[in-house]
């Protein structure tokens, strides 16, 4: 047998490429060492160090920052500065839920190493996930982070709520692999149909499968393929109408896992949209244009109006998640017909994280035994007995809200200056006016924290004031300073995403 | 373009956002105290000698002085930090800068609970102010205004009055729909213009090459109209005003209605009369009958209706901004000269009348008119202070306002003899309500319920720290009454630049 194709095959893998994840991986597996080797005294250490090490490799990336684009393992992975931007932020996320974990999970009698081995797992995942230019490879990462959420949503198992989050998400997830999986395999049977011009053996791949479709620009089979494949990524991303599992969902995961799921896996599943959208489907503008504006509109009204009347903290972010989807997608709907607009999407997920972040990392702080509970009754009377616990939510909140001089305000700016430049003045109304009503709900949070009118702190909550331990809120202290830091000055990276 | 090495115009925004963060990190009390009278002087320092410099100062691109650029990271978006000032922003800036001292000096005697977090919002609204009109970038004036717009709310929310919760919502989700709609305007006019940044500068010049046709002119000015509009309480849009003056504590009244609220008139005047002129011409003769009709009779009615005396002056200056308008709509260099000044005066005397109610408030513990009285007799100052302060609100010649609502008039005759006489009956009903509150707060027979309340505590003139941050806003008053010149000459030389599409025609 001749292995001179492996051997060719195997001299394109460039592993140092990787290198991130594979560290990662390596640092998951070494955390389920460490338990099995070290004795239970110092099992508490454990999360500590998975922290420590992923800080030693944001550093590292942060140093060895690639702002080159270069493919690797035959096509299967390109690498692009957006895609180490990807990198710092999903490294970025998982530091932070493992952080959040290393509070959220202490003394609810579940297993605490597992939950961080799967964030890392996860993390590594994703950071492939977005790198990938081939739709086995997109495929694969994609069922890895779907797979690891499965476990964590449901993390919390005694809790009757989490468990239906689990179930929800399992059965909707499950639906939303199919449904891209048969895109995939539509696109993939008609980029190799005979008798199509341009037909190829490379359909797999998104550089092969987008010279397919440039030369069937109206092919039937390849639009229901892409709105099968959109359909799929709507629902990771939850945008309308695929948003129905997230109130529950949100509502029942353990709080770090609602972080990691509202901020990472909406993130990754944005970033292959925005790859898709803009490589592989440019020639089905006509149709995919439509498609997300309409998705947009859909999404920004529903999410606001749903919203307002929540009472519950878990949901209200939930659905005021679901309208950032909204508003994100207005710029990946102008990014064909825009550049600006990619930027635009970076540095709203960027921002989107931090103050997410933020307000996750409180609301850690005083979430009760019970984790699925928390109204916003809570938090009446926040400011007078905790100041640094409101001001920081008060920097998370405002920065979502859209607020200046808070980091959102400029996403939102760049978002809706590219829907201009794109023609969506219909799209911008409709924005407009769900910022309006955006308002309206996060004002209602702010006003139980702040304003005195609600009474005080109830005695339980007012007992976890202090708590969450030094870490976390020296963390989200840097977090709420970043959110007002970016809303001034964006520096590396507004330089980055604008050119 | 080099920076100066020493830009003033940035110290006003730094210093007060500097001391800001410090009190964030926990400055003591005494220390931010002390810190505080300097920072909030430092500001108006800077302005008085700004203005002394620039008819001397060296003028570059369409009449701006001072000008210096600073990176903020999205050049690549067309955004950067770039201050200057020209004839229109100069009088606003000192405004900004005069308001702002006396507004910090009244909020440093006025005990509030929790005034180290009082004064953080009130430096960060000072901040937003000076920023405001220092900026040449039109998203950095879009930003300092928001800047200075968040703690407003909030500072109605805690610290104000009665329905504070209520009018803190209202005025929220009123003045983000207005501040949405703007920015919408602003971005609109940068994309379309074609210019690489939203240096107004640079789409100054991108319009007057290639100035935008009538259609689309006519749809941004629309979109800014509206929007700062309900900034500016242009009626029906004014509902939030009365209400959210009447909870806001004194020193965020003051700075909101006199310096804050100026921001929407001053965007029409700086932005969107000189770059759309033409859509300008399709809105006038509506903005016109809605500011004549709306503002000044239906509202000056409703103002002589009022018992509340800070919900009346909340009324006044809804009403005021009405000649603001009507200049705005003449829109010929006589006009709009008038609606800058008017912009100035109405600022100081507005803000004058809210720190004399609260100092009446506290004297009487109420706002109700009706239940005042005879407190002339026993605050003879106070009440000399208030009675100069609502001749100063009618336009009594003497004072800056009269040199507001002069051109105006005069100008608004030949647009249109029906508006100006109704904008003529306009200052009769402000005289009737302005004299009328003075009248009822301190002369006549006092009330049972004032006599009651003084028994329990005895009612002492106005002390000297609350009579020098009225003094200041009398002393400004005054001197622009007396001499105009002072401002008139570089409103006047700014706005008689021919708008960017005549300069092109030629």
């Amino acid at each position: 047998m001749d292995f001179t194709v492996l051997r060719d095959l195997a001299a394109g893998n460039n592993w140092w490429a990787i290198w991130p994840e594979l560290v990662l991986g390596c640092l998951a597996l070494l955390l389920l060492v460490l338990e099995t080797v070290l004795p239970k005294s110092a099992h508490d250490k454990i999360p500590d160090i998975s922290i420590a090490a992923q800080l030693g490799i944001l550093l590292a990336l942060l140093f060895n920052f690639d702002t080159s684009y270069h493919e690797t393992f035959n096509g299967l992975i390109m690498l692009t500065p957006q895609g180490e931007l990807m990198r710092v932020f999903f490294l970025a996320s998982s530091i932070l839920v493992s952080v959040l974990g290393r509070v959220s999970l202490k003394g609810r009698g579940v297993p605490r190493i597992e939950f961080h081995h799967i964030v890392l797992i996860v993390a590594a995942a994703m950071m492939l996930l977005v790198e990938s230019r081939n739709f086995v490879m997109l495929f694969v990462t994609l069922e890895t982070v779907t797979v690891g959420l499965y476990i964590l949503v449901s993390y919390y198992r005694s809790n009757p709520k989490t468990l239906e989050a689990g179930l929800k998400y399992l059965v909707m997830g499950a639906l939303s692999s199919a449904l891209l999986l048969f895109g995939i395999v539509l696109l993939y049977g008609v980029a190799g149909s005979a008798g199509l011009t341009g037909r190829t053996t490379a359909g797999m791949y998104f550089s092969g499968l987008a010279a397919f479709l440039d030369a069937n620009p109206h092919n039937f089979m390849a639009s229901a393929g892409i709105v099968l494949v959109l359909s799929g990524v709507a629902f990771k991303i939850g945008a309308f109408p695929f948003q129905i599992w997230v109130p529950d969902v949100y509502q029942g995961a353990p709080t770090p896992v609602t972080a990691f799921l509202a901020v990472a896996s909406k993130a990754a599943g944005f970033v292959v949209l925005l790859v898709l959208v803009t490589q592989v489907f440019p020639a089905y503008d006509w149709l995919v244009g439509p498609v997300l504006a309409l998705m947009a509109a859909a999404t920004m009204i529903f999410g606001n109006l749903a919203a307002l009347k929540q009472s519950n903290v878990k949901r209200l972010i939930g659905l005021s998640g679901v309208s950032h989807a909204g508003f994100i997608l207005l710029a990946v709907a102008s990014a064909s017909r825009v550049p600006a607009a990619v930027g635009a999407v970076y540095f709203y997920l960027v921002v989107y994280l931090i103050a997410s972040f933020t307000v996750f990392g409180v609301m850690t702080i005083l979430a009760g035994p019970d984790d699925t509970e928390q109204e916003v009754s809570d938090y009446s009377g926040l400011a007078k007995q905790s100041p640094f616990l409101a001001g920081v939510l008060g920097c998370g909140l405002g920065s979502l809200a859209g607020i200046p001089p808070l980091a959102g305000f400029m996403g939102k700016l760049l978002v809706f200056t590219a829907a201009f430049k794109a023609g969506h003045y219909g799209l911008l109304a409709v924005a407009i006016a769900c910022v309006a009503i955006s308002i309206y709900y996060y004002f209602g949070w702010i006003r139980a924290a702040y304003f005195n009118d609600e009474g005080a702190l109830s005695e339980a909550t007012a007992s976890r004031i202090g708590g969450g331990g030094t870490l976390l809120r020296v963390t989200v202290a840097v977090l709420a300073a970043l959110s007002i830091i970016l809303g001034f000055y964006q520096g590396m990276l507004g330089a980055l995403i604008g050119g | 373009m080099s920076n100066p090495s020493f830009d003033p115009l940035l110290l006003s925004v730094a210093a007060p956002l500097a001391l800001a963060a410090l009190i964030a990190l926990g400055l003591p009390k005494k220390i931010v105290v002390k810190l505080a009278y300097l920072v909030f002087a430092l500001p108006a320092a800077i302005a008085v000698y700004l203005w002394w410099g620039f008819a001397g100062a060296a003028k570059e691109a369409h009449g701006y002085a001072y000008l210096s650029e600073y990176s903020t990271g999205l050049g690549g978006f067309g955004i950067s930090l770039k201050l200057g000032l020209n004839g229109i922003s100069l009088p606003l800036f000192v405004l900004a800068g005069v308001v702002g001292l006396a507004a910090g000096l009244y909020a440093l005697q006025s005990k509030a609970e929790r005034m180290k977090s009082y004064l953080l919002l009130l430096l960060v609204m000072q901040a937003g102010l000076m920023g405001t009109f220092a900026s040449v970038d039109i998203f950095f004036f879009y930003f300092f205004h928001e800047l200075a717009l968040i703690p407003t709310f909030i500072m109605v929310g805690i610290w104000g009055g009665r329905d504070r919760t209520h009018a803190a919502m209202m005025m929220t989700i009123y003045l983000t729909v207005g501040a949405m709609l703007s920015l919408l305007g602003l971005v609109a006019i940068y994309a379309k213009s074609g210019a690489s940044s939203f240096d107004l500068l640079a789409i100054r010049d991108a319009l007057a090459t290639h100035p935008l046709g009538e259609v689309t002119q006519k749809h941004i000015l629309g979109l800014l109209l509206f929007g700062f509009g309900i900034l500016v309480s242009l009626w029906p849009f004014h509902s939030w005003a009365p209400l959210g003056y009447g909870a806001a504590p004194s020193s965020a009244a003051m700075l909101h209605a006199g310096v804050l609220k100026k921001f929407g008139l001053y965007g029409l005047v700086q932005i969107a009369l000189p770059l759309l002129p033409l859509g300008f011409l399709h809105w006038s003769h509506p903005l016109a009958s809605l500011a004549a009709v709306g503002n000044v009779l239906v509202i000056g009615l409703v103002t002589m209706a009022q018992r509340d005396l800070k919900q009346m002056v909340g009324y006044s200056s809804v009403m005021h901004m009405g000649y603001a308008f009507l200049g705005l709509a003449v829109g010929s260099v006589l006009g709009v000269g008038g609606v800058v000044m008017l912009m100035v005066a109405h600022g100081l005397s507005v803000a004058l009348l809210f720190l004399l109610s609260t100092s009446v408030y506290q004297r009487t513990n109420t706002f109700d008119m009706h239940q005042m009285g005879g407190l002339g007799a026993k605050a003879p100052v106070l009440a000399a202070l208030f009675v100069t302060a609502t001749f100063a609100s009618v336009g009594l010649p003497g004072f800056a306002n009269f040199w507001g609502e002069l051109p105006i008039f005069v100008s608004l005759w030949g647009f249109s003899h029906c508006l100006t006489l109704i904008a003529l009956s306009g200052t009769v009903i402000s005289a009737v309500y302005g004299l009328r509150a003075a009248a009822r707060a301190f002369f006549g027979p006092q009330t049972e319920a004032f006599a009651r309340f003084e028994a329990q505590k005895p009612v002492e003139d106005i002390a000297w720290s609350e009579r020098i941050p009225a003094l200041i806003l009398i002393a400004a008053l005054l001197f622009v009454g007396v001499w105009p010149r002072s401002l008139s000459t570089a409103i006047d030389q700014a706005l008689a630049r021919p708008p960017a599409a005549v300069a092109a025609s030629r």
